[in-house]
């Protein structure tokens, strides 16, 4: 047995890394493959009416869609019932950011608060929150308010259970670098417990403030003459249902908006965190 | 000097370990435990941590507490960086009293710099605001603390990841970072657990070179934790030798290799014996 050593071939790297264009390729494939999609849905929804001899009451061409959408865009009352429906979502989502990391941050760190209060939580969590949408209408009338509450009663519980998560998640390590530091109780809130928590609050305002819409839209189907909510109603009560498409298209941009409202704030605040770093 | 000498190693050992003359009795301890002992309660009662331990610690010294797991060494540093209370015993540093009717004191505190087996460092901050914090605590001006934390990194070894985060940098120099912070607020006193015991062999040995010269350059007292034998015959000036249930100080031994030591020392055969005789009293204890 000859002992041939290392030959120079096993000392070569064993693979080349991926060449920049192939990284960009992968950067900017979902803007290719988005619109590329939506295309072919369009297209497959304008044959299957065609083929299909569709009424236009059921489903409603892409064309006529768009121009109930354009017609949306161009009436003063549309915008007039999205500014409702964006200042009940977030008003109520700003109810629900206070009441939600307040609170949160307080049953992770009382004992028998948590105790207390947990078997109420977990029983209004698994209470459908749409339940309570004639009731508030009952109690706070056809006005925003009451679309407000369900905004927030909808956002708060996300917020809330993300919160406590996220106090109750900070490394004990951390904590003894701020005892031995004789850090004081403000300190150790601000410096540690507030940064620490904040990914996991973040996420609990992601979910939050797509619920708030959910809210204030339900709450709009029920009562009041004003909303995106009631001008869906009034859309289907009018049978026009390429209308109906318009305005779930409103809805869903503005869902889009709201969501990357959020993901700008979690870039911002937490750069550091796993979660807001590109392409890692 | 030496305190507690419960059961001394062989013969052999106390030959070829002289006795520290440096050490005198007239230079003030830097940290002092006078029946310091602490019981942990538990679900199947209490549990002795530590039996009442009397130890000096000089200015300056490096003193190494070693013992197998369970041995209450990490529980006697923890209560000398003021993260546990004593049970009963009382605890000393730089002549003060660490704690006075149950809280601690913030003056004997800012006397010590604490380096933890995981660096700790917060995510949300960079490297130079990391090292930075316990001088934000305190109030100092950021530029002044920014530019006492640039000093820092150039004395760890880390100049130029000031503005890094935590995640762009290795164990290895994570740790280096940690140190810097430690040293932030200029304590006198070092307490180091474990501080390189999740790093690779190779790594641990440099840091180890590194950390000798770090303590002759800046003349601060360290108290490292550790259950490497090597590692600990490597450093100490002092070792203390703890044993389990409960924990006590078994043996208290000097070492007069030369410093600054080499890498080298280690293969010499007076290293290997006190290693040696280390390792066979540790194994009795288990």
């Amino acid at each position: 047995m000859t002992d041939k050593g290392l030959t120079p071939a096993s000392l070569t790297p064993a693979s080349q890394p991926a060449r920049a264009s192939q990284r960009d390729f992968k950067t900017y494939l979902p803007w290719i493959t988005t619109p590329a999609l939506c295309l072919l849905l369009v297209a497959v929804w304008w044959i299957y009416i065609d083929v299909g001899k569709i009424s236009a009451f059921i489903l409603p061409t892409p064309e006529s869609v768009g121009q109930a959408w354009i017609g949306l865009l161009l009436s003063k009352r549309a915008w007039i019932d999205t500014a409702m429906t964006v200042y009940a979502t977030l008003l109520g989502f700003l109810w629900a950011m206070i009441a939600g990391v307040g609170l949160g941050v307080l049953i992770a760190r009382v004992r028998w608060l948590e105790q207390t209060l947990n078997p109420f939580i977990v029983a209004s969590q698994v209470l459908p929150k749409v339940a309570l949408v004639p009731l508030f209408v009952v109690w706070f009338g056809f006005g925003v308010t009451s679309k407000v509450l369900i905004a927030a009663t909808l956002a708060f519980f996300p917020i809330l259970t993300n919160t406590v998560l996220g106090v109750k998640s900070i490394d004990r390590g951390y904590g003894d670098v701020m005892v031995s530091l004789n850090a004081t109780r403000w300190q150790v809130f601000r410096r540690l417990e507030l940064p620490s928590s904040l990914p996991y609050i973040i996420t609990g305002m992601e979910v939050g403030i797509v619920l708030a819409l959910i809210g204030a839209i339900v709450g709009e189907y029920v009562g009041g003459d004003l909303g995106l909510g009631h001008l869906l109603v009034a859309r289907m009560n009018a049978f026009e249902t390429d209308g109906l498409f318009a305005v779930m298209i409103h809805m869903t941009i503005l869902g889009f908006l709201f969501y990357f409202a959020i993901s700008l704030l979690r870039r911002a605040l937490i750069p550091w965190h796993e979660s807001a770093r590109r392409g890692a | 000097m030496v305190m507690a000498s419960a059961r001394p190693l062989q013969d052999e050992i106390a030959s070829a370990v002289a006795p520290r003359e440096g050490l005198s009795a007239k230079a003030l301890p830097a940290i002092r435990l006078d029946r310091v002992e602490r019981w942990y309660s538990t679900r199947d009662g209490p549990v002795h941590a530590l039996a009442a331990t009397d130890l000096d610690i000089a200015q300056r010294e490096f003193v190494v507490l070693l013992g197998p797991s369970g041995c209450g060494k990490t529980t006697l540093l923890r209560m000398i960086g003021g993260l546990i209370a004593p049970s009963h015993g009382r605890l000393q540093v730089m002549q003060r009293d660490l704690w006075k009717s149950g809280t601690r004191q913030a003056d004997a505190l800012s006397d010590l710099g604490i380096v933890f087996q995981d660096a700790n460092l917060f995510p949300w901050l960079t490297i130079e605001e990391n090292i930075a914090l316990p001088l934000e605590l305190r109030g100092v001006p950021k530029r002044e603390r920014l530019a006492r934390a640039r000093t820092l990194t150039g004395l760890v070894g880390i100049s130029g990841f000031e503005t890094r985060w935590p995640y762009e940098l290795s164990g290895g120099m994570r740790q280096r970072a940690a140190i810097a912070r430690a040293l932030s607020h200029d304590p006198d006193i070092l307490l180091m657990d474990e501080p390189f015991g999740a790093l690779d062999a190779m790594t641990r040995d440099s840091l180890n070179i590194e950390l000798q010269n770090l303590w002759m350059q800046t003349r601060k007292t360290i108290v490292l934790v550790t259950h490497s034998i090597n590692e600990a015959v490597f450093l100490a000036d002092r070792i203390v030798l703890l044993s389990p249930r409960p924990g006590r100080i078994d043996t208290v031994l000097d070492l007069d290799f030369e410093r600054p030591r080499l890498l080298d020392v280690q293969s010499t055969g007076k290293f290997q014996t006190i290693a040696k005789d280390l390792r066979h009293r540790l194994a009795e204890m288990a």
